[in-house]
């Protein structure tokens, strides 16, 4: 499903050049339930966001579903975000100035589906996390962890093969963590693929795959030790 | 692509952003608002000035006799020019345009005006009965000068209302303080009225009596005048067939035909008279319909100030427009970066900023004009006197709808173009570098 191959990325930072990834090779399939760990600074995120296509990278190689991402142009990347992929940020990125139900149901309005439509959609994926009842709050009218909510509803109302979340339960209290990551698992029980990046051990620890990074590279990940250890055999 | 959904994400976007939307849009509303008002005020203004124009007699010709400055077939310079009744009754006869025409003669020396005891220096004209057209003088009681008057060489006068008050209302006796000019009522009798009308004014030792009392709105000094028959003054002065200074009007002309008709006149004087049609010192002739174009001409000028500060208010519309497209496309960088991550396509996020920002403009730029124009009409009907008074100087305030509409398309394109270029490069940022900013 996410087929990455000596994928590196640097920032230019004034005359220097700040190597961020050093050629990451990664093989995510569909329904994994992955967790990505590191210390700060070793590129977890920006990993995410070229997974997530939205950030570009220098060289190697990106397929997702099959379909080499590179040449996407602006236009296909757009409906591959929004056909493939469902995001979740620490800091929620919703847009402040819609309600919830109008958050969730955003990315089918760049499906083209009409209002009605839309709003029930979204109706029902404010009700599967928990907040029919406060669909029409703004984000300022809610809690964290409401909030986090939100972002997920919205990132589940495109039906995505993959959710993407960087450090989701970072700005939340233990207790709302656990919650979110049921709800992840849940998903993940459905059959959606889920990469989470994360700082905090017991959420690592919940999910099926735990891939380390250090320094723009890839320290540990048990898929390719089992086949490293097949090679062996 | 422009389909309800859109034009709804829009107004969404546009009420959920009131302050942002409400101060742009005041800035489009007012500039707007002014430049209408501005520019419909100075068609106002220069429409009152044509008025004025047309209402004081504006196709008149004024000839004085001057003094040659040229020879003439062996005729010397420096010869005075005389006008006689004989140039009156030429005029008369063969220019076809002229319709009210009048002579006048000033009696010579100096000499008092009186009426038993009481003396004082009014000053006099002997004119022709047509006088009155080209003054605009407005008999208040009795008559003014009349064609008999001319033909029997009555001993008869019209008088203004500050003679008729020196003589009849005096303040004080022998006191020359007029005091404000009273307003004209036409066919009612005051005291000085009744004590004028019928009774004799000796001028220069000759009684006349007085036939009408007048009043002349234009200027005071025009109400301390004494008006006689021509013929009788020229009688009385040794039976001169002198006259001074003859004016008529003409009917409705182009400013071409009063050249034509000033050119002809000048060729004709210049035949009877004898001297160098070139000359222009022999006889001056003063034109008021070309006085009138070059009022014109001022006026145009001041059109064309107005028209400079309408289009820099526009200019500075334009800027604030233009700033706060900026500042808006900035703010909205990373509202742009999670659209982008949720599937939004560059065009279509380049058209949500354009288009929000063109139905802002429209919107409100039309409520601007739409209240200057409002304004502008309440003004002409309700506020200005269905009849124009006589010494009004602004008159139907209007704009021309093509102005206007052009001056809003600038300002609506002006916003368009400062939203672009921003919105342009802040849809090409990565979606990950874009959600970052602030
Ligand atoms: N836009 C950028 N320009 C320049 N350098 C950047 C940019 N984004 C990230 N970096 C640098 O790239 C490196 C990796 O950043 P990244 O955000 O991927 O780290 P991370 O693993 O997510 O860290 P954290 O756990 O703190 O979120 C850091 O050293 C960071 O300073
Ligand atoms: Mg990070």
């Amino acid at each position: 499903m996410i087929e990455l191959r000596d994928i590196r990325k640097s920032y230019r930072i004034g005359p220097r050049k700040l190597e961020v990834l050093k050629g990451i090779d990664l093989h995510i399939g569909k329904g994994e339930f992955v967790a990505i760990m590191g210390q700060s600074g070793s590129g977890k995120s920006t990993l995410l966001n070229v997974l997530g296509i939205l950030d570009e990278y220098d060289s190697g190689l990106y397929e997702l579903d099959g379909v080499p991402i590179r040449k996407l142009s602006a236009k296909q990347a757009a409906r591959y975000r929004n056909a493939f992929i469902g995001f979740v940020f620490q800091s929620f990125n919703l847009l402040p100035f819609k309600n919830a139900m109008e958050n969730v149901a955003l990315p089918l309005y760049y499906q083209g589906i009409g209002r009605k439509e839309r709003n029930q959609t979204a109706m029902q994926y404010l009700d599967k996390v928990g907040l029919a009842d406060w669909s029409t709050h703004l984000p300022s009218e809610l809690s964290g962890g409401q909030n986090q909510r939100v972002a997920i509803a919205r990132a589940l109302a495109s039906k995505p093969k993959v959710i993407l979340a960087d450090e989701p339960t970072g700005a939340l209290d233990s207790t709302t963590s656990k919650e979110i990551m049921g709800l992840f698992e849940s998903l993940n029980d459905e059959g959606i693929s889920v990469l989470i990046v994360t700082h905090e051990d017991d959420i690592a620890h919940r999910c099926k795959r735990l891939i380390r990074l250090k320094d723009g590279l890839i320290e540990a990940d048990p898929a390719l030790e089992t086949q490293a250890g097949k090679h062996l055999r | 692509m422009f389909q309800r959904e859109f034009w709804m994400e829009i107004g969404e976007s546009l009420w959920r952003h009131k302050l942002r939307s409400a101060l742009t849009a005041f800035s489009v509303f007012w500039g707007m608002l002014m430049l209408v008002l501005l520019l419909g005020s100075g068609n106002g203004l220069r429409r009152g000035v044509e008025f004025q124009f047309k209402d004081d007699a504006i196709n008149s010709i004024w000839i004085w006799p001057g003094t040659t400055s040229m020879p003439w077939r062996g005729l010397p310079t420096g010869r005075d020019m005389r006008f006689r009744n004989a140039e009156v009754k030429h005029l008369q006869r063969t220019e076809p345009l002229v319709d009210k025409l009048t002579a006048r003669y000033h009696l010579r020396g100096t000499f008092a005006v009186s009426r038993g005891d009481q003396s004082t220096t009014f000053r006099v004209r002997s004119v022709h009965p047509d006088h009155r057209f080209l003054e605009n003088t407005v008999m208040l009681h009795g008559r003014f000068i009349n064609p008999v008057d001319l033909e029997q060489t009555r001993k008869v006068c019209a008088i203004g209302t500050e003679v008729r008050d020196f003589f009849f209302a005096p303040p004080a006796k022998g006191q020359q303080d007029f005091g404000p000019p009273p307003i004209p009522q036409p066919g009612v009798w005051t005291a000085a009225d009744s004590a004028a009308m019928g009774r004799y004014l000796t001028v220069k030792g000759v009684p006349y009596q007085i036939v009408g009392i007048f009043h002349d709105q234009g200027s005071r000094g025009e109400n301390q005048y004494i008006y006689l028959p021509i013929s009788t003054a020229q009688k009385i002065e040794g039976g001169t067939d002198r006259v001074d200074q003859i004016m008529f009007t003409f009917g409705n002309a182009s400013l071409a035909e009063s050249r034509e008709v000033e050119a002809r006149l000048r060729e004709d004087f210049a035949r009877r008279l004898k001297f160098d049609p070139d000359d222009q010192q022999a006889i001056y002739i003063s034109n008021d319909l070309e006085e009138f174009k070059r009022f014109q001409g001022l006026f145009n000028g001041i059109e064309a100030f107005v028209w400079v500060i309408g289009i820099l208010s526009l200019i500075a519309g334009m800027i604030g427009i233009a700033n706060i497209m900026l500042i808006t496309v900035n703010e909205r960088t990373r509202e742009i970066g999670v659209r982008k991550a949720l599937g939004a396509t560059n065009g279509s996020l380049v058209r949500l900023i354009l288009l929000e920002a063109i139905v802002l403009t429209a919107l409100s730029g039309f409520m601007g004009m739409a209240l200057g124009v409002g304004t502008l009409w309440l003004v002409d009907t309700q506020v200005l006197p269905p009849i124009p008074e006589p010494d009004s100087m602004f008159m139907h305030p209007g704009v021309t709808p093509g102005v206007v509409v052009g001056a809003l398309s600038i300002l609506i394109g002006s916003g368009a173009l400062a939203g672009f270029i921003p919105a342009i490069k802040a849809v090409r940022i990565a979606p990950a570098v874009a959600m970052k900013s602030a």
